[in-house]
């Protein structure tokens, strides 16, 4: 079993998650999260060494459509609920520029 | 409180005896009467309702062909798009948005001729089991205003119990219909893995959910199912099949039907909840079954494979919402910082619980360990149901541990609210079917469901099962 969830551990996964957590809800979340991983320990009663991972429940792959033109979604109506846009696009802050 | 079904409705408004704008009065009479103390809504959408009803009403005295939902008044839990009506998932970050679209099973059952009544309230993003996690507050079970109503679907089983609409609908990813419906008394659907369009439901676990409606009785959700199943080239993870059929099964009774009783089913169901069980096995041998004892071993590991798996799905599903196409942003100085500062702002507590979790079990080094190791269980867990039903045709159990539990019991220990769903989350596992039934009550007079769990595509045996299990309570 792998050791217990870090504070450190989590700070790095709440930057990982693009989650602004304050110290507080991090100090809470090691708490819940150390618990939470220690209980899934119980499946180390199961022998999993000759088992084939389920990723998901249908065995259907590759559902392809004919790669026709279809209409898609009204682009202003689309625009119009988003927070920010302009000249037909989303418009988001800076990219680059501002690391410190 | 008048208290009309489904099949009523359509049948009467459809022959003309009966008004859908009259139906819908009704609806929203309850409404104004209860939905200040329930808070099954996020949002009623009363005017369009109005216009819809008499846009029926006008047809049918018109003399035009009418759908097979005429007037049926219904309520959609608040994480299915609706074209220009508010859709929030009962969460900050998506407060205001209207989407583009709808959800195919929206669209289903507007073609039809339902008429939806409002947008019902949710655990944030469907994650909880008592609909505390709402960032609107929480709704009230109206069997007992001081209990909840069950969650994640909690909004969609009081807007049926409360009479605010014939039906509704909600998903379930691990129990969010079954739970609800049997803390409410009513009948909740979760369908097979893929026999429901998830087309415009707002994803939380994708390989998890599905849609699936509340009713009063057995034959309101085997119509309703009719309606929304069946192939949709919109969702990649549609089954190539059309819907079952499941109205013309309900008559034909469980002579001859097997039916597992799980000997090593996880413990801590209290003793009315038992009883009411063992109360059901007996109700189907009268009715011509027999009952037979199946193992299950890997059934209590369920829980713990789906707490990794569905946060996992959903640390994912959930970076979508980053502030740049929809709902809220906070703004910052650089687009990092906008994530960040969004999302924190946007997310409520289990929300932020679950992301880190997922986002953790699938991270570098730690992938192996959790999230691979979940996928193992589940696998074993598909397996156990495969040996059982080389036995049985379908598998009784409790739907939850208990009946509605009050408000605050479970909210300071996670682990304890996700062991409500010990019973209901190895369905989704497996992508099986699976629904609620109520029969009869227990602790404090308050409801108890049974549940039937059948094989993938089995859904015409399930039904056969809880019309029987309806007849006998």
């Amino acid at each position: 079993m792998p050791e217990p969830i870090s504070r450190d551990t989590v700070a790095k996964v709440a930057r990982l998650a693009r989650l602004d957590l304050t110290e507080a809800e991090v100090d809470r979340m090691t708490t819940q999260l150390a618990g939470m991983l220690e209980h899934f320990c119980d499946v180390d009663a199961l022998d999993l060494s000759n088992v084939q991972p389920l990723n998901q429940p249908i065995p259907l792959t590759n559902v392809l459509r004919d790669d026709v033109e279809q209409p898609s979604l009204d682009r202003d109506e689309v625009l119009g609920s988003a927070p920010a846009a302009q000249d037909g696009r989303f418009r988001v802050p800076p990219i680059i520029g501002f690391e410190e | 409180m008048t208290r009309r079904t489904v099949v009523d409705i359509a049948t009467q408004v459809a022959a003309g005896s009966l008004s859908a704008s009259t139906v819908l009065e009704e609806n929203l009479a309850a409404i104004t009467a209860r939905e200040h103390e329930i808070h099954a809504f996020n949002l009623v959408t009363a005017d369009r309702a109005r216009e819809r009803a008499a846009e029926i009403d006008a047809d049918v005295k018109a003399g035009k062909k009418v759908g097979r939902l005429a007037g049926v008044t219904i309520s959609l839990k608040d994480n299915m798009c609706t074209r220009g009506v508010e859709t929030t998932c009962s969460s900050k970050i998506l407060a205001g948005w209207k989407p583009p679209y709808d959800a195919t099973v929206v669209r289903r059952l507007a073609d039809e001729g339902a008429v939806f009544v409002g947008k019902t309230n949710l655990d944030e993003f469907a994650m909880g089991s008592s609909t505390e996690n709402s960032a609107f507050g929480p709704t009230r079970n109206p069997l007992d205003t001081s209990r909840v109503p069950g969650g994640s679907s909690g909004g969609s089983a009081a807007a049926v119990a409360a009479g605010f609409s014939a039906a509704s609908f909600g998903s379930d990813t691990g129990g969010s219909i079954r739970q609800p419906a049997a803390l409410c008394g009513l009948v909740g659907v979760k369908p097979t893995y893929g026999m429901v369009s998830r087309q415009g439901l707002i994803a939380f676990g994708s390989s998890l959910d599905q849609i699936g409606p509340f009713t009063t009785t057995v034959a309101d959700a085997a119509l309703l199912m009719e309606v929304i199943a069946g192939h949709d080239p919109l969702d990649s993870t549609s089954l190539p099949q059309p819907a079952p059929q499941l109205t013309s099964v309900l008559a034909n009774g469980v002579k001859g039907l097997r039916i597992g009783r799980v000997a090593d089913m996880p413990e801590g169901s209290s003793p009315d909840v038992l009883a009411r069980l063992d109360a059901a096995f007996e109700a189907l041998r009268a009715a011509g079954a027999t009952v037979v004892d199946v193992k299950l071993p890997s059934m209590s590991f369920g829980l713990t494979a789906y707490y990794l798996v569905a946060p996992a799905e959903a640390s994912s599903n959930l970076a979508r919402f980053d502030g740049v196409r929809y709902g809220l942003r906070v703004d910052a100085k650089d687009l990092n910082a906008m994530y960040g500062a969004t999302r924190a702002a946007g997310f409520g507590d289990e929300v932020k619980r679950r992301i880190m979790l997922g986002t953790y079990a699938l991270s570098a080094g730690y992938y192996d360990a959790y999230y691979g190791k979940a996928l193992k269980v589940r696998r074993l867990i598909a397996d156990d149901f495969a040996k059982a039903y080389a036995q049985c045709d379908a598998i009784l159990t409790p739907t939850s541990p208990t009946v509605a539990f009050k408000f605050g019991d479970k909210t300071s220990n996670p682990l304890a609210m996700y062991l409500c769903d010990v019973f209901t989350i190895p369905t989704n596992l497996a992508g099986h079917a699976a629904m609620s039934v109520p029969f009869g009550t227990g602790e404090a007079g308050l409801p108890v469901g049974v549940q039937v769990l059948a094989p993938a595509l089995g859904e015409a045996t399930m039904f056969r099962v809880a019309a029987e299990l309806e007849r006998a309570s």
